[in-house]
């Protein structure tokens, strides 16, 4: 029983789903109804296109999806910039009689997700349309390709603006099916199949704790409404509200990353196209952020240890991610661990703010969130220019082996620039918008360090050890990552001459670099924006009333480091540009690099991303398992050599194989019942209706002894 | 402003004083003070030569490298006046943009293909790697002490407390003087003045640069020794009259030349394999500066 299409909404607080649909029509309130009918056009839209991407030709699908994928983003982020200006929207649907009443609930929060994913989502479908044309044969696989997308889009979008837990499920069981088609598109390859239903398997089991902990809610509280959540936690304590968040916690990392539930991550990305891969790894794992954003919004509980869990968490996600990209030899993994590190980072700043909530303490609450919020949306924008990159090189060499490229930036000039900004920007370097976050972040660490507790000066000393660790490794990954892949002579020889990528893939690209540097530049503005989705933490904290959700002085943070990225951009440019004069002045050599005397072909002699790290990797080698292989060169005439590294994950190796393992062990005991003899089976069935009809006689007699005997 | 000032000044000269130091230990004369200079205004003069590999990353590299430095200085204070960038988390900024001049000059080496310049590219990027926690807790060490977050309002509060803190200073001058030895690849890390390039680290990275580049990269190197040594004069300065501040800041930051050069005369280099661990051992060093500071302020259990 939908009641949306004869009546728009009506707004009414809460009401216990048994109630709700005796609610005479009369009594609805006034409602906003030009708001709805922007909920109404989005909706018809979203039908448009999905019904009609499977009858188009193929060139139409994309740009039908793409004309989609934008509308709705623009029609969902009017409503979400006007709520982030405070506008807030709140529209309860009738719903129907089994999720009962469908609150909308764009509040700044939702609002800031909202914004964060569409842009991402738009980037993607702009790059997507370009890079899928290689697979432009396979219509049907294409036309799924664009419904999964709209429904990915339009799903993270309700999550973010629905506030009903039922619906929040399905939601996220449609988001999650979604991405699954998106990640096995090339379905032919049986690892990318296995890495999707390696997704697949552990999104549900994110879903059934999402669920078990809604479900403890609802069966509490009589209500679906997320409301009912915090009033939950208001009733039933401290302790009951700790376990539902950490059930919801939990639920949320698998979705995240956060370690140890990130191990689909490094598998699904690598297997996906690579707009799909830069929009999950961008704005589909935030979802898990925003989650657990909303959850601390809502529950009551002692926010002080709470804070010390996330952090602790998180600054081991941050260090153990960046340590394992590393050592990782395809590009794409490499960038998968990356996401592990930077939800670390986003992670140390939920925790900064979470413990500032419980201590009271309104700076650090500002800063720990406003770097966690600004780094959600920074790193959406830097992961997936990587991968857009990493895309237009894969497109141009068909490979991902780090080890075979060199030299690519003479062939394609634009994508090494563009990898090198996001190289730069995902490292925290000014004058680029990672630096902001971090700032943010550090600021937030050495703020806390003024205050009382052991424990909190233990905890924040040891996140800003792990947090500079993090930004040495990142260099350190990243030098490698750009140096051997573009710089330097090709190491490998391929068949296919290789080009720079066509304008409409870089197109969506600069846009994203336009925004970093925004960031980067005016950090300021987006602190603004932040203000709102700030206020909604503020106010969790009872104690302190009436605080700006921004501070001056942390405004006057962000505008100073402006002025230093724009002041250091004008001096390099200076210096670049004096020295360009006086390198023209003189007249220029072109030289070989200098060998020490060597003059032959030395581009086999170069450091390979193995040697880079090779160092490192023996430092780190007690904390990983790495598997070698190698034929040393031996004898007087020596054939040939070669070495092999493969980083594992202890992680994945102890928390999913070993389990694995033993259930397969488990089970494979009871192997002999599924024998293949079709006797066997009658057998089973014999026997099972013979139990059927014994046990009850069985039981019977022995009452009757017991009864008998209890008589004598 | 007196504070960039004061470190171009140093920086003229501190590359004389360690070469003569060394010279005097080894029983020679040596050059000048300003031979040093001279070499960098000979090389800034003269022609380039690009290797065919590179790429405009290796063109932009130096002088990003070179700003990045000069960048840094302009936040260092020097005593009670601030330097020209002065804000709360200003050393975040010191640390990222010194990071960022690394990045550059790592990949700038990686652009020649050479297998000798990925080789120092490696050192050079596991070792900044290390270093950079033990900058980071020492630093919130004296946040802690102070309650400040921006180099100037650390070293101006320093001053007014106990005289206890210019014991824990004179703790991180050795954390300081340590990290300075890294960034700038010198003695027990790096040897400058080895014949091999299997053993170097920095000065095998700017083995292809040449002309106004190398130039640029020989200057930074006397820039980021000087800046080093006004962090370290800072904590000594205290709240003196500014001719007072000045003599003792040149005196500091001859003091500093002299050690570096009696460090690169007196004691070998590492094996580069025992390197990563000496670095890590100074993040102990700054967290034993991080709970002596908890002691001090009675915040130990």
């Amino acid at each position: 029983m939908i009641y949306w299409d004869i009546l728009p909404a009506f707004q009414y607080p809460n009401i216990p789903i048994s109630q709700y649909p005796n609610i005479p029509i009369s009594q609805y309130p006034n409602i906003p109804i030009s708001k709805m009918t922007f909920i109404l056009i989005y909706l018809a839209i979203l039908a448009a296109a999905l019904l009609s991407v499977p009858f188009l030709q193929v060139r139409a699908k994309g740009l039908v999806t793409v004309a989609a994928v934008i509308g709705c983003a623009l029609l969902s982020g009017y409503l979400a910039g006007n709520a982030l200006v405070g506008n807030e929207l709140e529209i309860l649907l009738p719903g129907t009689l089994v999720t009962g009443g469908i609150p909308i609930r764009i509040d700044a929060l939702s609002a800031w997700f909202i914004l964060v994913i569409n842009f991402t989502m738009i980037t993607g479908a702009l790059y997507g349309l370009q890079y899928m044309k290689a697979y432009r044969e396979q219509t049907a696989n294409l036309s799924l390709h664009c419904i999964a997308y709209l429904l990915v889009q339009s799903m993270l979008t309700i999550i973010c603006a629905v506030q009903n837990s039922l619906v929040f499920l399905f939601a996220w069981e449609i988001m999650a099916l979604s991405a699954f088609l998106l990640v096995i598109f090339e379905h032919q390859k049986p690892e990318t199949l296995k890495a999707g239903i390696n997704y697949l398997i552990q999104s549900h089991i994110s879903i059934v704790l999402l669920t078990v902990g809604f479900i403890w809610v609802a069966y509490r509280m009589d209500s679906y409404d997320f409301k009912a959540i915090s009033e939950f936690s208001a009733e039933f304590g401290g302790a009951n509200s700790f376990v539902l968040f950490l059930c919801f916690f939990v639920g949320f990392s698998l979705k995240a990353g956060f370690v140890p539930f990130h191990t689909w991550l490094p598998y699904a990305h690598p297997a996906a196209p690579s707009h799909v891969s830069g929009i999950m790894s961008g704005v589909l794992i935030k979802i898990g952020i925003y989650g657990i954003l909303r959850m601390i919004l809502l529950v009551k509980t002692d926010f002080t240890v709470l804070g010390y869990f996330i952090l602790f968490v998180a600054v081991v996600s941050g260090i153990y991610g960046v340590m394992l990209a590393i050592l990782q030899h395809n590009l794409k993994k490499l960038l998968a661990y990356h996401s592990i590190e930077n939800i670390g980072i986003i992670g140390i700043g939920i925790g900064l703010g979470t413990i500032g909530i419980g201590m009271n303490n309104p700076l650090l609450t500002t800063l720990g969130f406003a770097g966690a919020l600004l780094h959600t949306l920074n790193h959406s924008l830097f992961k997936s220019l990587l991968f857009f990159s990493a895309g237009n090189v894969y497109q141009a060499t068909h490979s991902m082996n780090i080890e075979s490229f060199g030299g690519l930036i003479k062939k394609m000039p634009h994508t090494a620039g563009l990898f090198l900004v996001a190289s730069l920007a995902i490292c925290g370097l000014p004058p680029f918008n990672g630096f902001v976050s971090e700032f943010l972040i550090y600021a937030g660490l050495y703020n806390g360090l003024g205050g009382n507790s052991p424990a909190l000066l233990l905890a924040l000393v040891s996140a800003l050890f792990g947090l500079a660790l993090i930004g040495g490794l990142a260099l350190l990954c990243f030098t490698k990552a750009f140096g051997v892949v573009f710089l330097g002579t090709p190491r490998q020889h391929f068949h296919q001459p290789q080009s720079e990528a066509k304008t409409g893939t870089l197109v969506p690209m600069y846009a994203i670099v336009v925004l970093m540097l925004a960031i980067g530049l005016f950090p300021g503005i987006f602190l603004e924006a932040l203000s709102a989705p700030l206020a909604a933490f503020q106010a969790k904290m009872p104690g302190v009333e009436n605080v700006a959700a921004l501070p001056e002085n942390v405004g006057q943070m962000a505008v100073n480091i402006g002025w230093c990225a724009a002041g250091f951009l004008a001096l390099a440019g200076l210096v670049i540009f004096i020295q360009q004069k006086m390198v023209k002045r003189t007249p220029g050599t072109i030289a070989a690099t200098w060998g020490c005397g060597y003059v032959g072909d030395a581009s086999r002699m170069q450091y390979t991303a193995g040697s880079f790290v090779r160092s490192y990797r023996k430092l780190a080698e007690p904390l990983f398992s790495i598997h070698k292989k190698k034929r040393p060169v031996e004898g007087i005439f020596p054939t040939d050599g070669w070495q092999e590294t493969h980083p594992y994950d202890k992680a994945e190796a102890w928390l999913i194989d070993l389990p694995l393992r033993n259930l397969k062990n488990f089970i494979g005991k009871f192997q002999f019942l599924q024998n293949g003899n079709p006797q066997f089976y009658v057998l089973y069935g014999v026997v099972f209706i013979a139990l059927v009809i014994l046990i009850p006689i069985v039981m019977g007699s022995i009452e009757m002894l017991i009864k008998f005997l209890n008589q004598l | 402003m007196i504070s960039l000032a004061m470190i171009l000044l140093a920086s003229l000269f501190f590359s004389g004083i360690v070469l003569r130091t060394k010279s005097l230990v080894s029983g020679r004369k040596g050059p000048g003070f300003l031979q040093p200079l001279k070499d960098v205004l000979r090389l800034l003069r003269k022609g380039t030569v690009f290797s065919e590999t590179t790429s405009f990353i290796f063109q932009i590299a130096s002088s990003i490298y070179f700003v990045s430095v000069l960048m840094a200085i302009m936040i260092v204070p020097f005593g009670l006046s601030k330097g020209l960038i002065s804000f709360d988390g200003d050393f975040v900024f010191f640390a990222y943009v010194l990071a960022l001049g690394k990045f550059f000059s790592i990949i700038s080496a990686m652009d020649t293909g050479s297998s000798f310049e990925g080789m120092g590219a490696s050192r050079e990027a596991l070792y900044s790697m290390l270093a950079e926690p033990a900058f980071f807790v020492l630093m919130g060490s004296f946040a802690m002490l102070t309650g400040h977050t921006s180099f100037h309002c650390i070293f101006t509060a320093l001053h007014f407390s106990s005289h206890v803190s210019y014991a824990l200073g004179v703790l991180a001058t050795f954390v300081l003087i340590m990290v300075a030895m890294i960034e700038n690849s010198r003695m027990p890390i790096d040897d400058p003045k080895t014949h091999l390039e299997l053993t170097m680290v920095h000065e095998v990275m700017i083995l292809d640069n040449s002309g106004f580049g190398l130039g640029l990269f020989t200057y930074a190197v006397n820039l980021k020794f000087a800046m080093y040594g006004a962090i370290i004069a800072n904590f000594f300065i205290g709240d003196v009259p500014w001719y007072f501040a000045v003599l003792v800041f040149m005196a500091v930051q001859v003091l500093f030349a002299v050690i570096v050069g009696l460090l690169e005369s007196f004691t070998a280099r590492f094996r580069m394999a025992h390197n990563a661990t000496f670095i890590f051992t100074l993040t102990s060093a700054s967290l034993l500066i991080f709970f002596g500071v908890l002691l001090l302020m009675g915040k130990f259990i």
